[in-house]
């Protein structure tokens, strides 16, 4: 079984610290992690961290898997290099694996992940030319199509309307069920993350307030805290949790 | 919907096969006109030779005249050939710029590497300083080299620095651009007469005075580059995504910026050390490589090598025919005629890339 854990991890840029000292239990594979916090808590730098691409402290275990098995989707999704979205896909299944050549299990399995997106039709555009949704979900293609074991999403569907938000959450969860894989996904609909987030890693001005069982962690006090809103969790009739906002206090 | 999953079937049918088989087509289109290109530079000149006549010279130079030889083989073919490595190494550094640094402008003649390769030049030509102690044959290339590298250090350390935007090196490169254009005008004011002349006529860069070894050196240049490159190519391709993007995909960014930029600068500085600087090819070969080819480095960076030959060949015949018997300095025509036609292929080209 995969899963990541943070031991007294340090992150900064340059001499800035954002995070100093954090560390959370082992993280599990196999169901989906949300990253919750208000803006600038420090949401991505902990992707960063995690992902190798900043200094700091402290260590970023990984058990069942190793760094090369790891994939980052930036928050940021601009492209505009002059490829197409299929090439775009390639590019990144082919990083670290030699061979101009391409076999015919990796064009299977780009195939595979676009059909899964459910944007073959997307295949033959340019990056150039695509809508901000598009863009977002050939950036999801591009994070899956190696197979990672662990996956770091920076709001993955932060540009996507109410069906495709639907699809790539559930998307997202098969595959975790699926591979045991551990993901992590920076969300700020809380709606979302209880509906398909086990468990939840909530952050603020570099610290992490609560790690834990999803429905432990959303509470009106940390909400609360965390954006300065008031909010209760009630079930709807079908019996899932909704959260639903009152205004601020 | 249902029956898609069994429908990929094997090897050729597969969309994404016929579109590399487009590009190769592309790729084998260019490497005919470029063929066809030097064939018509070498048949070119004072006298004009029919194709025919010099194909068969070079084919089989045992069989023709000891003049027809003498033309081809020790007088047009150098210089022919000057035009095909020099306008590869150009245009290949000027891709590669682009590449790493995220910027449509970058070349080596934009940010600054080919005036610092004038100034080098020059140095050795007016002052006789040699940068590099005891290389003194090679004095001119050697300064030019050297100093060449200097400014694509200074470019890359900044670039690297935090908080610099692409903009920012765009404006560096054009300060180093002031900077060493005005040292160099201050090294002409001091020249003796001779040294001037010589001086003028290295800054409008010309391939008359290419030879066999000036080929061979240009040439393996471009040959110990390429491969470099193409080892990289997937990672090249992903800087292309932007900087984090490729560094999640497990691409060590700064430090290929690093090789590239070394590269780079071997690349720009060799070939202007030796024909002076000729502008533009590394801005224009890139960019119609991208146009017919994409990004993807398999295909852009053998399509910049010979979009870039290609281009400085057709100059050279231009250059010999425009005004027949002068020989116009090729540099002048790049820019003269590669302006314009470059300012015609960004209008016409609705898709914008950067
Ligand atoms: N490149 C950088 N250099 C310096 N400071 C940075 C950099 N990127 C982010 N920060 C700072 O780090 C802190 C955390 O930012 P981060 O981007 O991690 O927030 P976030 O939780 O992802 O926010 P959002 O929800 O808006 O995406 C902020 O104070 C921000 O100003
Ligand atoms: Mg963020």
């Amino acid at each position: 079984m995969v899963s990541l854990q943070l031991d007294r991890v340090e992150a900064r840029y340059g001499r800035k610290v954002i995070y100093a000292d954090v560390s959370t239990p082992p993280l599990p594979g196999g169901s989906l992690t949300a990253l919750v916090g208000p803006n600038a808590a420090g949401k991505s730098t902990l992707f960063r961290r995690i992902a190798g691409q900043l200094a700091g402290a402290g260590e970023v275990r990984l058990s069942g898997t190793d760094k090369a098995s790891l994939r980052y989707m930036p928050q940021d999704t601009g492209m505009n290099a002059a490829l197409s979205v299929y090439e775009s896909v390639i590019l990144s299944l082919k990083q670290g694996r030699g061979g101009w050549r391409l076999t015919e299990d990796e064009l299977h399995a780009v195939d595979e992940i676009l059909q899964l997106l459910k944007i073959e039709a997307l295949a033959g555009k340019q990056l150039a030319e695509l809508s901000g949704g598009q863009r977002q979900l050939v950036s999801i293609g591009q994070t899956l199509v190696s197979q990672p074991r662990v996956i770091l999403l920076d709001e993955p569907t932060s540009a996507l309307d109410l069906y495709r938000q639907y699809e790539v959450l559930e998307v997202l969860r098969a595959y975790v069920e699926r591979t045991g894989a551990v993901a992590i996904l920076a969300l700020h609909d809380l709606n979302q993350v209880m509906r398909v987030c086990t468990t939840t890693i909530a952050v603020a001005n570099g610290r992490i307030v609560a790690t834990g069982p999803t429905l432990e962690v959303l509470r009106p006090a940390l909400i609360r805290e965390l954006y300065g809103i008031e909010a209760r969790v009630e079930t709807c009739s079908r019996g899932c949790p909704m959260m639903i906002v009152d205004g601020a206090p | 919907m249902s029956t898609q999953d069994t429908a990929i079937p094997a090897s050729a049918a597969h969309p994404y096969h016929r579109l590399v088989l487009r590009r190769l087509v592309v790729l084998g289109g260019l490497a005919l006109l470029l063929i066809l290109s030097v064939a018509i530079d070498i048949s070119v000149g004072p006298t004009q030779y029919p194709l025919a006549d010099v194909l068969r010279t070079i084919l089989w130079p045992g069989e023709a005249g000891v003049q027809m030889r003498v033309v081809v083989w020790d007088i047009r073919m150098p210089v022919a050939l000057m035009a095909v490595t020099v306008g590869g190494c150009l245009s290949l550094a000027g891709a590669q710029m682009q590449t790493i640094l995220a910027n449509p402008l970058a070349s080596p003649f934009t940010l600054g590497l080919s005036a610092a390769a004038s100034f080098g030049a020059a140095l050795a030509m007016v002052m006789g300083v040699a940068l590099f102690p005891g290389a003194l044959t090679l004095m001119v290339p050697a300064n030019a080299f050297l100093l060449a590298m200097a400014a694509s250090l200074l470019v890359f350390g900044l670039s690297s620095m935090r908080g610099v935007t692409v903009e920012t090196i765009v404006l560096l490169g054009i300060a180093l651009v002031f900077t060493f254009n005005a040292l160099l005008a201050l090294l002409q004011y001091f020249a003796s007469e001779q040294a001037l002349a010589a001086v003028v006529f290295w800054t409008m860069g010309s391939l008359t005075k290419a030879t066999w070894p000036k080929v061979f050196i240009t040439g393996a240049i471009l040959i110990l580059c390429t491969p470099l490159f193409a080892r990289r190519a997937w990672a090249l391709t992903a800087i292309r995504l932007g900087e984090t993007r490729a560094a999640a995909m497990g691409v060590p960014v700064r430090r290929l910026r690093f090789e590239t930029l070394m590269l780079v600068s071997l690349l720009a500085a060799v070939p202007v050390s030796f024909v002076g600087t000729i502008g533009f090819i590394g801005i224009v070969g890139p960019h119609i490589a991208r146009l017919l080819l994409g990004e993807d480095q398999r295909f852009f960076l053998p399509g910049s090598i010979l979009a870039g030959a290609l281009i400085l060949s057709a100059t050279s015949v231009l250059s010999k025919v425009l005004l027949p018997g002068a020989s116009l300095p090729i540099g002048i025509i790049t820019a003269l005629v590669g302006v314009p036609f470059f300012a015609t292929l960004i209008f016409t080209h609705g898709r914008r890339q950067w």
